[in-house]
């Protein structure tokens, strides 16, 4: 495990939020030298902490107007039942999110849909077709907002 | 709204396949020219299709061990329930996602800790601190089976 400085703290929330800007634009910003900048941006991927860069796309100008999240609850249990239903579910490409829980559910997913009665069809060819699943709970999605995380500065 | 062909399509879906990709590489793999993918690339992020680029953190590097699903049922006869948690949720620097459903759930925190004691402490201490909670059930995560951003497009 890595220790945080306050510094590199500043460097994380910057690049979560944004990870285009060179080294030099960052350092600049932080009122930081860019080799120093440099090297705290290396020492935090070498750590695993930085996992590289991705794109965020608006889903709703690309057609998928409806995000559902689901609760699953599988019917039969045994080593090849998780394993059956990991492989089964992984493959659908609607499906964003595949969590293996402990609680009221065995597995939360989150799915995306073009419209409501497009999410029907996933539920209903693609999901309830899982092996092994059971009791379903769905929830649609409304608002969402990401938050930093423990990153206090 | 910008209309989005399948050449758009094609450059989207190998940006979010490696976003640190240069245009160059980009454009190779769709098909496309550099210049023309540049272009196109500028469009989509002009018209917010593309929204910006953030770098992922992976907190178990970070000692955050523990991260919890928390699905709370708000008291409704309150008029301001949904603003209130909201807004006191946002002081919780350990809660890194907020979302609002519609459903049996109304609004999912997701809780990242250090440890067992560290989430009971948050628990008990932040969580069931805030305004207007008539319930709450928590989903604690196991493992990521599939965890990515990307979109079926």
């Amino acid at each position: 495990m890595i220790a945080l400085d306050t510094t590199d703290r500043l460097i994380l929330r910057e690049m979560t939020n944004d990870a285009r800007p060179s080294s030099g634009a960052l350092a600049q910003k932080l009122g930081l030298s860019q080799p120093a900048t440099w090297r705290r941006i290396t020492r935090l991927t070498e750590a695993g902490v930085l996992t590289g860069k991705r794109v965020r796309l608006d889903a709703g100008a690309l057609g998928l107007g409806v995000t559902v999240f689901l609760g699953i609850k599988l019917a039969t249990k045994g080593r090849v039942s998780l394993e059956d239903f990991e492989r089964a579910v992984t493959a659908i490409p609607e499906v964003q999110v595949v969590q293996h829980v402990l609680g009221l559910y065995d597995y939360r997913l989150r799915v995306v849909a073009r419209d409501l009665a497009d999410f029907e069809r996933v539920l209903r060819r693609r999901i309830m077709t899982l092996p092994g699943i059971g009791d379903v709970e769905a929830n649609v999605l409304l608002s969402e907002e990401r938050r930093p995380g423990p990153l206090g500065v | 709204m910008l209309k989005i062909d399948d050449a758009d399509r094609r450059l989207l879906r190998h940006l979010q396949e490696n976003a640190s990709a240069s245009v160059a590489a980009i454009a190779a793999r769709a098909g496309l020219s550099t210049g023309v993918a540049a272009r196109r690339l500028d469009r989509l992020t002009r018209a917010g299709v593309i929204q910006g680029y953030g770098a992922g953190i992976n907190w178990r590097a970070l000692g955050y061990t523990i991260e919890v699903s928390l699905r709370v049922t708000l008291d409704k006869t309150q008029g301001n329930a949904f603003d209130a948690l909201i807004a006191a949720a946002r002081e919780i620097p350990e809660i890194d996602e907020i979302q609002t459903f519609l459903g049996r759930v109304d609004v999912r925190l997701n809780v990242l800790a250090r440890d067992l004691a560290h989430y009971q402490d948050i628990y008990r201490n932040r969580i069931l601190a805030l305004p207007h909670i008539a319930d709450i059930e928590a989903l604690m995560l196991v493992a990521n089976v599939k965890n990515t951003e990307s979109l079926p497009i």
